[in-house]
């Protein structure tokens, strides 16, 4: 367990060592997600009032659209010098570069989120920080569902031509539950009185889903990484 | 069924009886099964959903459920078939996995698209709206999409896209339960399964021959398209080594 473990720990700080360096993904993901939230506020703020329930549907298409956007620029770094094929050469458990990956996307997202949470409850008047515990349960296990199944076909598609179409065209079907976890969670918890059972509810179906698709991916990634 | 794959070309005088026979064999089957179908779904079950009792609010409109559930109960089967083929291909990476993959997803397409054409044409006269946010039919379109998905990458992804086929087919099939479940708390409106054991006993019986037709379609055209898969490989195969011999010779 415990190479396992330092390969992942290995392979996730390389991949912070790098973005710290550069700061390339967070940056240009931060400012795909403030626009893409400014690109919904004009098309949802109609007389300076906001739809109903508007806040939680766009943070969580926020995170989806920067999510991918993240991932693919992530695989696209370890594409350009066939770097991928070296850390599958690793002595390693293949596992534990899936591991690696997952952690260094989930902690760029994260850092990413600290920013579009605050902005989104301050564009649109939502109490997004009154429950942080519960908001930030829904975030951090909605960001790591998406990221659990997006590793893996990320980096099944790392060596295919179309990969910055599919990759979308693949996870979002395959992640609607986190979506819609993630938004009525969301919108139990904005709601006055907050809903606080629903909210818990959301947030247990996010836990079970995450568990299932991570070790289903554990599972898979070696077969279906080998060529 | 046929012959196992030869990667070697045959020789002239052994490839004529052994192809002819081989085809003439699962021929016969297929169209000993292919009329068996066509006599329950074409002759019996349409005088069956005929003479079935009239829904006492919904009248007439009520029929198309023959085969709007048939379909339905066909999809989701459809797709269980394909997640498992899919499964067992990544891990035992054999073709023949992955031609039933390639076949139940393009069936799983087909059966959700006639439950897609069929809901909303019998939801407009139950529910007076064409398409509602409901719990079954979002999480049908949900089904449809991961294999239409599924299909795209196939067609698109380059080499190594029958993997990533199978590996969708795999998380779809797994997603089935969630998708179900986080839909069916967020809306509801379609009636629960249960609708079927309280079925009146003249409609029941109509509707186990209807979805009995559809499964049985269902494995032919598997079958068929399986085999079809394998037919087209052989041939490649068999293009290769005659392309080869010429360039040696």
């Amino acid at each position: 367990m415990r190479p396992f473990l330092t390969a992942a720990w290995l392979i996730a700080r390389k991949d912070l060592t790098v973005e710290v360096r550069s700061r390339e993904i967070v940056a240009t993901t931060v400012f795909f997600a403030v626009s893409c939230t400014l690109v919904f506020a004009f098309s949802l703020v109609q007389e300076g009032r906001t739809v109903v329930d508007a806040a939680a549907g766009l943070l969580w298409i926020a995170i989806a659209f920067s999510g991918t956007l993240a991932l693919g620029r992530t695989f696209e770094r370890e594409r350009f010098n066939d770097t991928l094929r070296a850390l599958m050469l690793a002595p390693s458990d293949r596992p534990a570069i899936y591991v690696g990956k997952l952690l260094g996307i989930l902690a760029m997202l994260l850092a990413v989120e600290l920013v579009l949470v605050p902005l989104v409850g301050l564009l649109f008047q939502a109490p997004l920080l009154a429950h942080p515990g519960l908001i930030g349960a829904l975030v951090l296990l909605g960001t790591l569902g998406f990221c659990a199944v997006g590793t893996l076909f990320a980096a099944m598609l790392v060596r295919t031509r179309s990969r910055d179409v599919l990759l979308p065209v693949v996870l979002y079907p395959l992640t609607i539950p986190v979506i819609i976890a993630g938004v009525r969670g969301t919108v139990a918890v904005l709601a006055s009185p907050p809903d606080l059972a629903m909210a818990q509810f959301w947030i247990g179906l996010l836990a079970s889903f995450d568990a299932v698709f991570i070790l289903l991916a554990l599972w898979t990634f070696e077969p279906v990484m080998t060529e | 069924m046929a012959s196992t794959p030869n990667l070697q070309l045959p020789t002239p005088d052994t490839r004529g009886p052994t192809a002819t026979g081989g085809t003439a064999r699962l021929g016969v089957g297929v169209w000993a099964l292919g009329i068996a179908i066509g006599a329950l779904l074409f002759v019996m079950t349409p005088r069956m959903i005929a003479l079935a009792p009239y829904e006492s609010t919904m009248g007439l409109v009520q029929k198309i459920f023959y085969y709007h559930a048939p379909s339905g109960i066909t999809m989701f089967l459809s797709a269980f078939v394909a997640g498992i083929a899919g499964l067992l291909y990544i891990f035992k990476r054999q073709p023949r996995y992955d031609r039933m993959c390639l076949a139940a997803s393009e069936l799983t397409v087909l059966f959700g698209a006639m439950v897609l054409i069929t809901g909303p044409l019998w939801a407009r006269k139950a529910w007076g709206v064409w398409w509602d946010w409901d719990a079954r039919l979002t999480s049908s379109l949900l089904l449809w999409m991961m294999f239409v998905a599924c299909l795209l990458v196939r067609r698109y992804g380059g080499p190594g896209g029958e993997r990533l086929g199978a590996a969708i087919a795999a998380f779809g099939m797994v997603n089935v339960p969630f998708v179900y479940v986080s839909v069916n708390i967020w809306r509801t409106l379609h009636p629960k399964t249960t609708v079927v054991p309280s079925l009146a006993p003249g409609m029941r019986g109509v509707f186990w021959i209807c979805t009995l037709g559809f499964v049985v379609l269902y494995t032919l055209l598997l079958t068929t398209r399986a085999r079809l898969e394998r037919q087209r490989a052989m041939a490649e195969d068999l293009h290769l080594a005659l392309e080869e011999r010429s360039t040696q010779s």
